[in-house]
Parts: C-alpha cells; sequence; structure tokens
C-alpha cells in the first residue's frame, strides 16, 4: 500500500498548540521589554528637565543609583520633593523640587534627604547647604523684575491661594509657614535677597543715583546654590528670576 | 524532588514525566503500590466524592490578605500620621532606624550604579536573610501589594474561563528567566535601571504612600491582560522579583510539605496554585517520598493547604520539628 500519509510535515494539535505558546511567550516578553525601553526617550532626548534635590549626583548616575523609595519625600520639612510618573521614562518614582510651586528652602537646617537616601544618590559627601549644587539662579526676565523698574511690593507674595510653604526665621525658628500668611512691604521690591537661605548668594545693586526713583537689579554669586527659593517668591508671573537646572559657575 | 531539579523547575524547565517504580523509596512504592490496586477504587472514588460536600477552609488566605494589607498600611500610615516607623517604601526602607531593601531593586542599582553602596548592602543583607528565614518567596504572597490586586484579576479572569467568554492563554515559563536575564544585561549595559521603569510592585507600593499618578494605567494594563488573556501573567511568566526570591528560597527553611499517605490525588491544589509545577509530586504516582518538600518556587501562599481535603499539604519549618 502506497498511500500511508507521510507523518513528516503533519502537525498534531499539541504541537501548533506547544508552538502557539512558544510564540506568544516571546511576542509577550519582547512587547515588556519594548515598554520598559520606551522609558529611554523621556531621558535621553531630555523631554523634563528636572531639578534634583540637594546633594544629587550627576544626572545618569542619578538616574541609576536611585533605588526610587522616596524616602527623601518623606524627611522633607517643607514637601518640597515629588516623584517623577510614567511620562519621565527611567525617572519613574526619582525624586524632583519643582522650586516655582514648593521649592527647597533649608528649613530642616540639615540636609534631611541626603541623609535619609540609602544610596547615596544624594551624596553623603553634602554636610551643609553651602555645598549643595543644584543649578545657578538666573535673571531671566530682566524686564518683568520689580526692582528693576524701581517698583517697590506690598502684600503676599504670591497670593491667598498659593500653597507652598516657607520658614520665616524671626516668626517661627523651627517651623515653616504658608507663604500666603505673611505678607511684605518694601519700597523697593528685595523679596528674592530677603528669603534665599544662602549667605551673600544673591544682592540688590543699585543702578542708579537718583534719589527720586532708586532702580536695583539682582545679582547673583558664586555661592548661589540654585535651591530655588528666589524663583517661589518672585512676585511677578512668570517669575523674573528661575533656576538653571544643573548648571554650575564654570559654565556661566 | 531533588534541590537541582527543583531549580531548574524554577527557571522553567516542564516537570518530568511518572517516574519507574524502581525511583521509589520502599515506603512510598507500598502506599502507590495500595493505591494502583483496583480492590479500593470505588472507596477512593466515594472519598473524593464525599470531599466535593466539605467546606473549604480560608484560614491561610485570609491570614496573607491581612499581612499584605497589614504591612502596606504601615507604610502608608507611617508617612501620612508621620510616626516614622516604616519610612520609604517596599523598594527600601528604613524600619524604625534599619536599612531594608528590596533585593531585586537593589540588584538593578548595583549593576546599574555599579559601586558598593554601604548603606544599601546592609538594607539588603537585613532583607536577604530575613526572606531567607521565612521562606523566599513568601515575600510574593504575604507582601506584594500588586499580588492581592491580581489575585482579584485572577478571581475575574476564572469567573470569565468558567463561562467560557475567555480561555487562559498559557505562557512559556521560561519567559520569566529570559527576562531575568535580559533585565540584568540593560542595566549593565545601559546603566540604567530600566525594569523600575515597568515594575508593578514600585509603582504600586509608591502609588499607595505616596498618591497615584500616570504609571497606575501600566499596571491596569497588566492587570486587563490577567483578566482577558493570561492566568497570573505577571507573577507566572514574568516578574524578575519573583526570580530573585525564589533564589533565597531554595534553602529556606519554611516551605510547604506533602505527605503521600492518605493523598488522594483529586488535584484541587493544582488547580488553584500559582505556580503548579511545584504540585507536581502530588500526582499520581509521582511522589518519589512519603514526604516531599515543594520546589524553590512555591510563594507559602497556603492555598493548597487550605483547599486539600484530605490534609496531606502542610506547612513545615526545617529544624524546628527536631528542636521540640
Amino acid at each position: 500500500m502506497s498511500s500511508t500519509p507521510s507523518t513528516k510535515g503533519k502537525v498534531t494539535v499539541r504541537q501548533l498548540r506547544e508552538r502557539r505558546r512558544i510564540l506568544r511567550s516571546f511576542g509577550t516578553g519582547i512587547v515588556l521589554v519594548g515598554a520598559a525601553m520606551l522609558g529611554f526617550f523621556p531621558v535621553v532626548k531630555k523631554w523634563v528637565e528636572r531639578l534634583r534635590p540637594p546633594g544629587a549626583i550627576g544626572e545618569k548616575d542619578f538616574l541609576a543609583a536611585c533605588i526610587k523609595c522616596g524616602q527623601c519625600v518623606q524627611v522633607c520639612p517643607v514637601k518640597a520633593i515629588k516623584l517623577g510618573d510614567l511620562d519621565e521614562g527611567f525617572g519613574v518614582g526619582v525624586p524632583y523640587i519643582d522650586a516655582r510651586s514648593q521649592a527647597c528652602d533649608f528649613s530642616c537646617d540639615a540636609v534631611q534627604c541626603v541623609l535619609s537616601c540609602p544610596t547615596e544618590a544624594l551624596s553623603h559627601k553634602t554636610d551643609v547647604k553651602e555645598q549643595v549644587r543644584m543649578g545657578i539662579a538666573r535673571l531671566s526676565r530682566p524686564k518683568a523684575c520689580l526692582a528693576k523698574q524701581g517698583k517697590g511690593f506690598k502684600g503676599t507674595a504670591r497670593g491667598a491661594d498659593f500653597k507652598g510653604l516657607h520658614r520665616y526665621m524671626h516668626v517661627d525658628r523651627w517651623t515653616p509657614i504658608p507663604m500666603a500668611e505673611y505678607t511684605y512691604d518694601e519700597d523697593l521690591c528685595n523679596l528674592c535677597v530677603q528669603e534665599c537661605p544662602i549667605d551673600g548668594a544673591i544682592t540688590i545693586e543699585r543702578e542708579n543715583f537718583n534719589p527720586e526713583k532708586i532702580l536695583g537689579t539682582p545679582l547673583v554669586f558664586d555661592k548661589c546654590v540654585g535651591c530655588g527659593m528666589c524663583e517661589m517668591v518672585c512676585p511677578v508671573d512668570p517669575p523674573a528670576i528661575v533656576i538653571d537646572i544643573r548648571k554650575s559657575w564654570g559654565d556661566v | 524532588m531533588s534541590l537541582f531539579s527543583s531549580i531548574l523547575e524554577m527557571f522553567g524547565k516542564a516537570p518530568g514525566k511518572k517516574p519507574d517504580d524502581s525511583a521509589y523509596s520502599p515506603e512510598a512504592f507500598k502506599i502507590h503500590d495500595t493505591k494502583r490496586d483496583p480492590k479500593g477504587k470505588k472507596e477512593r472514588t466515594d472519598a473524593i466524592r464525599a470531599e466535593r460536600d466539605l467546606k473549604r477552609s480560608h484560614k491561610w488566605r485570609n491570614w496573607r490578605w491581612f499581612s499584605i494589607i497589614i504591612v502596606n498600611l504601615l507604610f502608608v500610615l507611617s508617612y501620612q500620621l508621620d510616626v516614622q516607623l516604616i519610612e520609604g517604601s517596599l523598594l527600601a526602607s528604613r524600619v524604625i532606624g534599619f536599612h531594608m531593601a528590596d533585593l531585586n531593586a537593589s540588584l538593578q542599582v548595583m549593576i546599574a550604579h555599579k559601586q558598593i553602596l554601604t548603606n544599601l548592602v546592609i538594607g539588603t543583607i537585613t532583607v536577604l536573610i530575613m526572606w531567607w528565614l521565612l521562606g523566599g518567596r513568601t515575600f510574593c504572597s504575604w507582601v506584594c501589594p500588586y499580588h492581592l490586586l491580581s489575585e482579584i484579576a485572577e478571581y475575574i479572569h476564572l469567573k470569565l474561563t468558567a463561562g467560557k467568554l475567555v480561555r487562559d492563554m498559557a505562557m512559556h515559563r521560561g519567559l520569566r528567566s529570559v527576562l531575568y536575564v535580559i533585565f540584568v544585561l540593560l542595566a549593565l549595559v545601559t546603566g540604567y535601571t530600566v525594569f523600575e521603569a515597568i515594575s508593578p510592585v514600585g509603582i504600586v507600593s509608591r502609588a499607595l504612600i505616596y498618591g497615584p499618578g500616570l504609571a497606575l494605567i501600566w499596571v491596569l494594563a497588566l492587570l486587563a491582560y490577567e483578566v482577558f488573556v493570561t492566568r497570573r501573567a505577571w507573577c507566572r511568566y514574568m516578574c524578575p522579583i519573583g526570580l530573585t526570591y525564589g533564589f533565597v528560597g531554595i534553602t529556606s527553611p519554611v516551605h510547604v510539605k506533602y505527605d503521600l499517605e492518605n493523598c488522594l490525588h483529586e488535584g484541587d491544589c493544582r488547580s488553584i496554585c500559582l505556580v503548579p509545577h511545584v504540585l507536581e509530586p502530588t500526582k499520581k504516582g509521582f511522589a518519589l517520598d512519603t514526604q516531599v518538600t515543594l520546589g524553590a518556587d512555591c510563594t507559602r501562599c497556603g492555598m493548597c493547604v487550605d483547599v486539600c481535603p484530605t490534609k496531606s499539604l502542610s506547612f513545615d519549618v526545617k529544624g524546628l520539628n527536631k528542636l521540640l
């Protein structure tokens, strides 16, 4: 009998199922690794550049060393530190500071976030606030600066609805209070200088000698650590002074 | 089951065929032989039928759910109420001041960052010892918050499969080992902790403590996949964290023990188990000895202990019996 069907090339249902199972596993694996690799884009293309907490090591090392646990978030007395979300790729769960809404004003006195970090992504070489290098403040919109226009400032820095906290040493040495509860009254606006937590990082320089209308300009010095307090307190919106993230004095 | 084959099965090897009579221990052979006897068949089937009316215990499941909720609640409350009992999240924390770090997360960080960090090493070793004592993958079923969500997804999935609305699209268990190697290599080569971008464990733990974010969409997608496509897809076939804790569990003293003697081999345990390949010895004629320790991949969830009508499966701590 010549009609014995050849078993070659014929696939049993069981084999077919097994083949599908392997293919499905491959497909799922590729999709999963692909999904993880999507995290590259926001990082490499720098879609979002973030101001990192005090003591942060270089950005690439920072993303690697950070274990994404959020202990720094928990110790911050003004809740300045937030964690990155999905749109930040490998920055998911990595801490950052949005200075305009809540800057670090060092009200913990001892860089608590650095001490809390289990992986030294916030380098333990940082002992005092003066050693911190997060960036440098820059007068980005000089025309909007009130001091530049010779204007004073009265009232709360950011309005009554602003949620941000700040420690006013002469009000309460230990506890930060809402910025909305503190009123200023200045003949020439100098809020950025008043609230700067670092001595000698910023001053208002006289621009003219006309006693009728004094003009000033904020000058940033190399002691600036880039904490963002000036950006937070600046009463014009958008702020006249901002932090250049991760910029160091050598770059300027 | 030998330790070696239990490790291979954890990596994804299919469990072996039914052993020959010569492989059994003399006592096991006696029991297997009695069970093969056609004379007692009716009694045995009657006994299995009688089990249908038994009310199932949920003792271990209830303890386990309690444990998952309590541990994660401690993280949340400790931050919300600022009591500083457990600071951090499941990835790394300080428990009353002591460093703790998730083994897989700390492995990823060390490989990506290529530096030995003292505090991290201390935290990792503490956690390693803790989970070795408690059984390795015990982490999965007793602490991991994603496990609980996944159990809910599994419940819905099983309802849907019972109604023939979906079919469980099983995958090859070797996938997890392949992914494990890929994610280690990716961390090594790119210098980023690539896996953390998609780790549902980290995402859920952070979402619970620091508030929800967009990243939960990814977790929901995974859960949807588990409901409609593959039963327990993440925990069974993908999660590298599970494999890391599986390594720890290889030699752990806490395990589930199987007693051959009274078992009727009805297979209830295998149908509810997250990792049914570890219950291979419960198949008729598969156990080489009268008592078998389940494999390393077992998550020590206790569901099989709960479901077993003949009390043939039980929790056991090696060495403790000798001490007592």
